[in-house]
């Protein structure tokens, strides 16, 4: 018998190989990704097209063609129409921009006064970078300061009247000052009376669950210009004679009204998400009702849904455009009130001042939705797959 | 002894405030009086208001002449109609800018949204751009800048742009061939309604014949055949009784053809392309949310991509698109009141109209909510209607 023995065991792993050439490198990233196939290289040559019909004209207009500074709409018209461009000129009329700016930020509130919203913008984003850094420790203290003694602040600094503070009428405000005003309230009056109002619709007394259940359909079955025409047309009949609202605090009931109904449902959603075992073992613990929502049910059924609580904010964010409707000059507003001052009218001024006011928006609801998938991603305790 | 003392007693149900039962009885009972209270002081005060303003109440006024013009009339309109009639066109322009608004967005928003899953990466980066911008700008903004930015600023009509097929564009909207049809065309309507019964019975018999057999027909190809055939073969044989009105340029204005204004252009883009970046998302969501297995399994049945996707993937996204895609029709519907920021005459507008004219703002709120809310109704129902049908039929 021979001492054959086939068994072997390899006694050091193999070494890595590399990935085949065909599969790494640029080449096959494009290969991949770009020339897959024949449909392919078509939809790749049709997005070619697209993006160098559209970048090279975009950039011409806002960077390269546009007029920066300038005293009056000369500047940003062609000979023909009155201005020093030649013939055929298209651009960017940022000297429009640049020349009302403080309007676009303040509206009409008066030139030496602006030093108080440039204050309260300062204490805001004193206040709000620290709350929304997770690191940063004494975050009840920082949301009591933010949410509570903030807006009282803000409002004897901004309406003034005392202190020896010149009294500035709210018809006076406008622009980002009117639309992060409106909409910092809007937010913080919503989301309690939207918690509220789904706890309501939870609820099992049949009253209360019907009023709640009939206003958020109503509101949320109609359009905001109609909740708007609402509140500008119908509140000063509700009240007395004599009783009357100053416009803007019409609008704020207005949009945090609406913005409640939809809060409402978002929350609604989260509360249903929470099985059923964690209100038994609560009641079992012997918590109360407040006690039990507060401690055990919210906090999970809020973080649920933070992305849809966001997208309400984000929602309302942009619906604050709207009270422009009820003549209040918000950022869009004013943005749309200058395209009259003969000043300044030219074919390009519109298309600027418009485009500079998207950017804005675009830049805070970008902003809030990007906060609110870091959020999610940082709160995400693996519940989901 | 004592245990069975103690167990005879009574529960403890401690005091008499704590009881659920009652707190909840008292609490409603608070509710309802404060809200009848608020009801009444409301009535009361508005009753006053209005004999202090001399506004009459009641839904009289609907029969009175209306007195102003609308620019877009829908059906027959003067300034001589009723308030009532006037209510009626505001609330068909805005059924008519919702609808094709619905039909623009979900083409568009279904393109970006499969674009946004493509396998190519510059589409896919192009469409999330768009969808990126789209999404975070208000609806209002994109309006104005459709209005004023760009259709205000178009050469005058002396000047218009030429497109193809005969259409124009210029400052005052966009002009296009309408279609007029001659003797002998209601055959051609006909021949389609007869087409699309056929196709529906192809269809029925290829699904049983398949149940049966296993054998597969061309219903597709059939189909179209069919509902393209049969319309064409009906023109032809009725001697072709379709001519264009082209539209023809006069000294200071277009003539003829079909006039579509820059409000009702402006609102319709502005609409369709914000809520199609929502739409966009809702389908990449719908699509992404059938997991890999499904389409893994359908290949390994030896389905081809065609039908994997036709048969397996698009039939579970449906079920959960649709829920988020109502909700983007009813939102659309409810942004066309936009329209009262640009002109163009909708519910809001007209009703806006009616109300400052007559003073009777309580009634014409009241006809607005309603308006909107049976819109909304009719939408979330027609759309619970296709979810039912394509909801999971559990055994």
């Amino acid at each position: 018998m021979q001492e054959h023995d086939m068994s072997w065991v390899r006694t050091e792993m193999a070494l890595a190989q590399p990935a085949p050439a065909a599969e790494r490198g640029a080449y096959a990233w494009v290969r991949k990704n770009l020339i897959g196939s024949v449909g392919d290289i078509i939809l790749t040559v049709l997005g070619i097209a697209i993006v160098l019909w559209v970048v090279p004209q975009v950039i011409n207009w806002a960077f390269i063609n546009a007029v920066w500074t300038g005293p009056d709409r000369a500047v940003c018209a062609t000979a023909a129409q009155g201005g020093i461009q030649p013939e055929g000129w298209t651009g960017a009329c940022w000297a429009f921009v640049n020349a009302k700016f403080g309007q676009f930020m303040f509206g009409r509130y008066p030139i030496e006064e602006r030093w108080r919203p440039i204050l309260v913008a300062i204490l805001f984003v004193a206040l709000l970078v620290p709350m929304l850094i997770p690191r940063v420790p004494r975050k009840g203290l920082n949301a009591i300061l933010l949410f509570v003694a903030l807006p009282i602040v803000a409002f004897f600094l901004l309406v003034g009247g005392i202190f020896g503070l010149p009294l500035v009428e709210t018809p006076l405000w406008g622009g980002l000052l009117v639309t992060l005003s409106l909409s910092f309230v809007g937010i913080a009056v919503s989301l309690p009376l939207g918690i509220v109002l789904a706890l309501g619709r939870r609820s099992k007394m049949p009253i209360i669950k019907m009023l709640c259940v009939i206003f958020i359909e109503a509101v949320r079955g109609i359009p905001l210009i109609t909740v708007l025409f609402f509140a500008s047309v119908m509140l000063p009949l509700f009240l007395p004679e004599g009783v009357s609202f100053d416009k803007y605090l019409r609008a704020l009931i207005g949009v945090s009204l609406f913005a409640a109904a939809y809060m409402a449902e978002v929350v609604r959603g989260g509360l249903q998400a929470i099985p059923k075992g964690q209100y038994e073992g609560a009641d079992s613990l012997g918590l109360g009702y407040w006690q039990k929502m507060s401690l055990i049910v919210l906090p999970q059924a809020l973080k649920l849904v933070i992305p849809g609580i966001v997208n309400t904010f984000i929602g309302m964010f942009k619906d604050t455009t709207l009270v422009l409707i009820i003549s209040m000059f918000d950022l869009l507003g004013v943005v749309k009130q200058n395209f009259a001052d003969p000043n300044w009218a030219s074919p390009q001024t519109p298309k600027s001042g418009l485009i500079f006011a998207a950017f804005i928006f675009w830049l805070f609801c970008f902003g809030m939705s990007r906060y609110s998938m870091y959020t999610e991603r940082r709160l995400d305790t693996g519940y989901k797959r | 002894m004592a245990s069975q003392e103690i167990l005879r007693e009574e529960p403890s149900r401690g005091s008499f405030v704590n009881d659920p039962r009652i707190r909840g009885l008292f609490f409603q009972t608070l509710v309802v009086i404060l809200l009848f209270g608020s009801i009444w002081w409301i009535v009361h005060n508005v009753i006053e208001n209005l004999q202090r303003l001399h506004i009459a109440s009641g839904f009289g006024f609907l029969k009175s002449r209306a007195g102003f013009d609308i620019s877009d009339t829908p059906i027959a309109y003067t300034s001589d109609s009723s308030y009532f009639r006037a209510l009626v066109v505001g609330l068909l322009n805005t059924i008519i800018v919702a609808v094709a608004g619905i039909v623009l967005a979900t083409i568009v928003g279904f393109t970006i949204g499969i674009g946004r899953l493509s396998q190519n990466w510059l589409i896919r980066k192009i469409c999330a751009v768009y969808v990126e911008i789209f999404r975070n700008i208000p609806p209002l903004l994109v309006i104005f800048f459709w209005y004023s930015g760009v259709l205000a600023v178009l050469p005058p009509p002396r000047e218009s742009i030429h497109l193809p097929f005969g259409s124009f564009l210029n400052q005052r909207g966009f002009y296009f061939p309408r279609a007029v049809w001659g003797d002998g065309s209601w055959l051609i309507g006909v021949a389609l309604l007869l087409a699309i019964a056929m196709a529906w019975f192809v269809v029925h018999r290829a699904r049983q014949r398949q149940k049966a057999t296993g054998q597969q027909f061309p219903v597709f190809w059939t189909s179209v055949a069919l509902i393209v055939g049969l319309p064409v073969l009906a023109f032809l044989l009725g001697g072709m009784p379709l001519t264009f009105d082209f539209p023809k340029q006069s000294t200071f204005n277009l003539t003829g053809g079909f006039w579509v204004k820059p409000e009702f252009l402006s609102l319709l883009l502005a609409l369709s392309f914000y809520t199609a970046a929502f739409i966009a998302e809702i389908v990449r969501a719908g699509i992404r949310g059938v997991s890999k297995g499904q389409s893994e399994a359908a290949g390994a049945l030896g389905l081809r991509s065609g039908p994997i996707l036709r048969l397996v993937v698009i039939p579970q996204a449906m079920r959960i698109v649709i829920p988020p895609l109502t909700s983007q029709y009813l939102n659309l519907t409810k942004n066309s009141s936009l329209a009262i920021a640009i002109g163009y005459p909708d519910l809001t507008a007209t009703a806006g109209t009616v109300l400052n004219q007559t003073g009777q703002a309580v009634e014409g709120v009241f006809i607005m909510m309603i308006a909107y809310l049976v819109l909304s109704l009719v939408t979330s129902a027609v759309m619970n209607v296709v979810n039912a049908r394509m909801a999971l039929v559990e055994r």
